[in-house]
């Protein structure tokens, strides 16, 4: 059917003429969200992340941005190898290239780079492959223990989705109250006529599901695992 | 499978329920888990009346401006490098899918969990097509197992047990029969088998939450990730939305997502919030490389504009169905009905017409309970009422006595003086049937209901005295 056509039948049953040209005014007499959560500052929204990542299934690291490299590993001793990791300037710029190059892999720890250098299939199936996705995190949300993953070049989702266990790093300067604040931000994009990247995904802890009886069961099409590690001084 | 499940009359499918005690004791504890849950995420969010209010502004808003707004949406989808269909009807959007899908010679289709395609039949469309479609999430995926249909707009499955879902998965999917039939054994088992489908599928399928208008977004509320993968490993995305569902800008996604997620399982955020724009960019890996997003009518522009016009407010967050007596007693599948509960019961009269579904406006005690929780505030009691006035005076079809009540309410309530001595007589009345204001032996119409379940006894203090009280300044 023609949007035309689909559209002009809307503006008659709401008795009127068509229109697509002139933005509707959003006169909003309530706004609750942004009181919610915003008398915070840094640190007490670090202690309410945390407090919402005991319920979510979700163990939270503090390390500092010089002992990156040592949480890191230590998140490798947990789960266990491979890793499947972003194609990303910060890793670098955290000081884990030598830990992706050297020290893992002279453990027999492979180190698997998303890369669009690699086909489609290759970069899944390593994926697949990794016990851990390593990811990093744009925005993390105090009140539901969220990051904000944007996807890019580099940035594959399937790292986030496809590993056994989910990790993720977060400056804590990059805390944010709620939804609401990661959502101003997004909409400034907008705003000045950016093209959105292509997916951002608001992840809360590994996947989950209570479709049998009600019963809570942690990992099931996405990650069973996860792991955040704030960096205290970023 | 379209709207309707079969072609039995009405009490005769809530006969058959009545008879299944496992369901009835399911609905029941899941109500009282959801509602619990449901209740506390409420309570945490502070002024919960200001979030419903601003929500509610929000689906008047863009209700009154739907043609802008689609326009807009519309536009931002194809710049993003995407292409729109709009659907006048389930055939015209079938169609459409059925095209793309032979354009990319897609054989293998997984979807996450969408009542929309579900309304539209649009599996059994695609295996016409010669195609396998798989339903990922877990709960559609045990009913896709032996075509069994949804008892809830959330939970599709509740209506089944771990020890009969283990069974199917012993017959259909090689289970071992010496593992357990605890929940995390049977969850992971699917997710390896499906895990295989997801990284071979062609064509991925997803309903959607919200779009979002200004960026020409699509927003995915799941918890499993399935709704994720589905997004990112297929190399072809097609969405379908009701052509209502959908949102100004970010600002708006982010008070509707919150009321969704806390209203339909009282959580906070579910664990996923996917929001895609487009298809994946040049020099992205994953992601599809061919985005459609299928708008469709169906049945909801004869809606706009009328005296039922609230329900097209519905975000889909089932806490009615949670919330309702009527539901807890007969189930979902009485409804006969993918959209069951309250506001199944104000839907699908009006998609599917009252033929078939003229008894389900009087599937409702008309406590008001779905009203209260309802997040963007759809009068879905009143609309209930309103149906039976539809029925009773243009249709002429309910039962005489239903059409003598209908008259006498009439009557009563649009005289004040009468309606309040109704109410109280109604409460005096009853009362001598009543036991710790619960009825168990109820007179006249209501035994058949009484033979099964206790009902509220009206309380001494009406709503209309309570009313009058609370304006006066006193507190309820």
């Amino acid at each position: 059917m023609e949007k035309t056509q689909f559209l002009a039948t809307l503006a008659s049953r709401l008795q009127r003429d068509v229109n697509t040209t002139k933005k509707p005014a959003r006169n909003w007499q309530h706004r609750p969200q942004e009181q919610h959560y915003t008398p915070m500052n840094n640190a007490e929204l670090l202690v309410a992340f945390k407090e919402q990542c005991t319920r979510i299934h979700t163990d939270v690291m503090e390390t500092t941005r010089e002992n990156l490299s040592e949480a890191v590993a230590q998140v490798v001793n947990k789960y266990g190898g491979p890793l499947s990791v972003w194609d990303d300037p910060r890793f670098a710029e955290y000081a884990l290239t030598p830990l992706f190059t050297t020290i893992l892999p002279a453990q027999n720890t492979a180190v698997y780079t998303w890369s669009n250098q690699k086909t489609r299939e290759e970069n899944f199936a390593e994926a697949n492959a990794a016990r851990i996705g390593l990811v990093f995190s744009e925005y993390a949300l105090a009140e539901s223990g969220t990051v904000v993953l944007y996807s890019a070049d580099g940035a594959g989702k399937a790292v986030g989705l496809l590993p056994h266990a989910f990790v993720a790093i977060i400056p804590q300067s990059s805390l944010l109250p709620r939804m609401t604040q990661a959502s101003q931000a997004i909409q400034q994009r907008v705003d000045r006529g950016e093209l959105l990247p292509h997916a951002i995904d608001y992840v809360s802890g590994p996947s989950n599901s209570a479709d049998i009886e009600m019963k809570l069961v942690v990992g099931v099409h996405g990650p069973v695992e996860a792991t955040y590690i704030v960096l205290t001084d970023c | 499978m379209a709207i309707q499940f079969n072609q039995h009359k009405f009490n005769d499918n809530v006969e058959e329920n009545l008879q299944n005690d496992f369901m009835r004791g399911a609905v029941a504890s899941a109500q009282n888990h959801l509602y619990t849950k449901r209740l506390d995420a409420v309570e945490e969010l502070g002024d919960w009346e200001e979030w419903r209010n601003h929500a509610q502004e929000i689906r008047q808003h863009v209700l009154e401006n739907l043609d802008y707004y689609l326009h807009e949406l519309a536009s931002n989808v194809e710049k993003a490098g995407g292409h729109v269909h709009f659907a006048r009807d389930a055939e015209d959007a079938n169609a459409y899918i059925r095209k793309v899908v032979r354009q990319k010679n897609a054989k293998k289709i997984v979807k996450s969990k969408s009542m929309v395609t579900e309304e539209i039949s649009l599996n059994e469309a695609l295996e016409a097509e010669g195609c396998q479609v798989l339903e990922t999430d877990l709960g559609e995926y045990i009913l896709q197992l032996e075509g069994d249909k949804p008892s809830h707009i959330v939970a599709p499955s509740l209506h089944k047990n771990k020890d009969q879902i283990k069974e199917v998965f012993v017959e259909k999917l090689g289970y071992d029969p010496q593992n357990t039939s605890e929940a995390g054994e049977l969850a992971r088992y699917v997710r390896g088998i499906l895990r295989d489908e997801f990284l071979t599928a062609d064509l991925g399928v997803t309903g959607c939450n919200f779009a979002v208008a200004d960026s020409g977004s699509i927003c995915l509320v799941t918890n499993e990730g399935n709704g994720g993968l589905v997004t990112t490993i297929p190399k072809t995305h097609i969405a379908v939305m009701g052509m209502e569902r959908l949102v100004p800008s970010m600002e708006e996604l982010d008070v509707l997502v919150s009321m969704l997620t806390r209203s339909a399982v009282g959580q906070k955020l579910s664990s996923y919030v996917n929001i895609v724009t487009g298809p994946k960019h040049r020099d992205e890996v994953d992601g599809p490389e061919e985005f459609h997003l299928v708008v469709l009518d169906n049945g909801r522009s004869s809606i706009l504009g009328g005296d039922f016009e609230e329900v097209l407010q519905c975000i889909r967050c089932g806490a009615c169905v949670n919330t309702c007596p009527v539901y807890r007693h007969i189930g979902g599948h009485s409804y006969n009905s993918i959209y069951s509960g309250p506001i199944g019961a104000v839907l699908t009269p009006l998609l599917a017409g009252y033929d078939d579904y003229k008894e389900l406006p009087y599937a409702s005690s008309l406590c008001g309970a779905c009203t209260d929780v309802c997040p963007v505030k759809i009068p879905l009691h009143e609309l209930l009422l309103k149906h039976r006035q539809v029925i009773v005076e243009e249709e002429g079809r309910a039962p005489v006595a239903e059409g003598a009540m209908m008259k006498l309410f009439e009557f009563g309530a649009s005289r004040s003086p009468l309606y309040r001595l109704g109410t109280k007589v109604a409460a005096t009345a009853i009362r001598p049937f009543a036991k710790d204001d619960m009825i168990s032996k109820g007179p006249g119409p209501l035994k058949a209901w009484t033979d099964i379940r206790d009902f509220p006894a009206p309380k001494r203090e009406s709503l209309r005295d309570w009313f009058d009280k609370r304006d006066k300044g006193g507190k309820a």
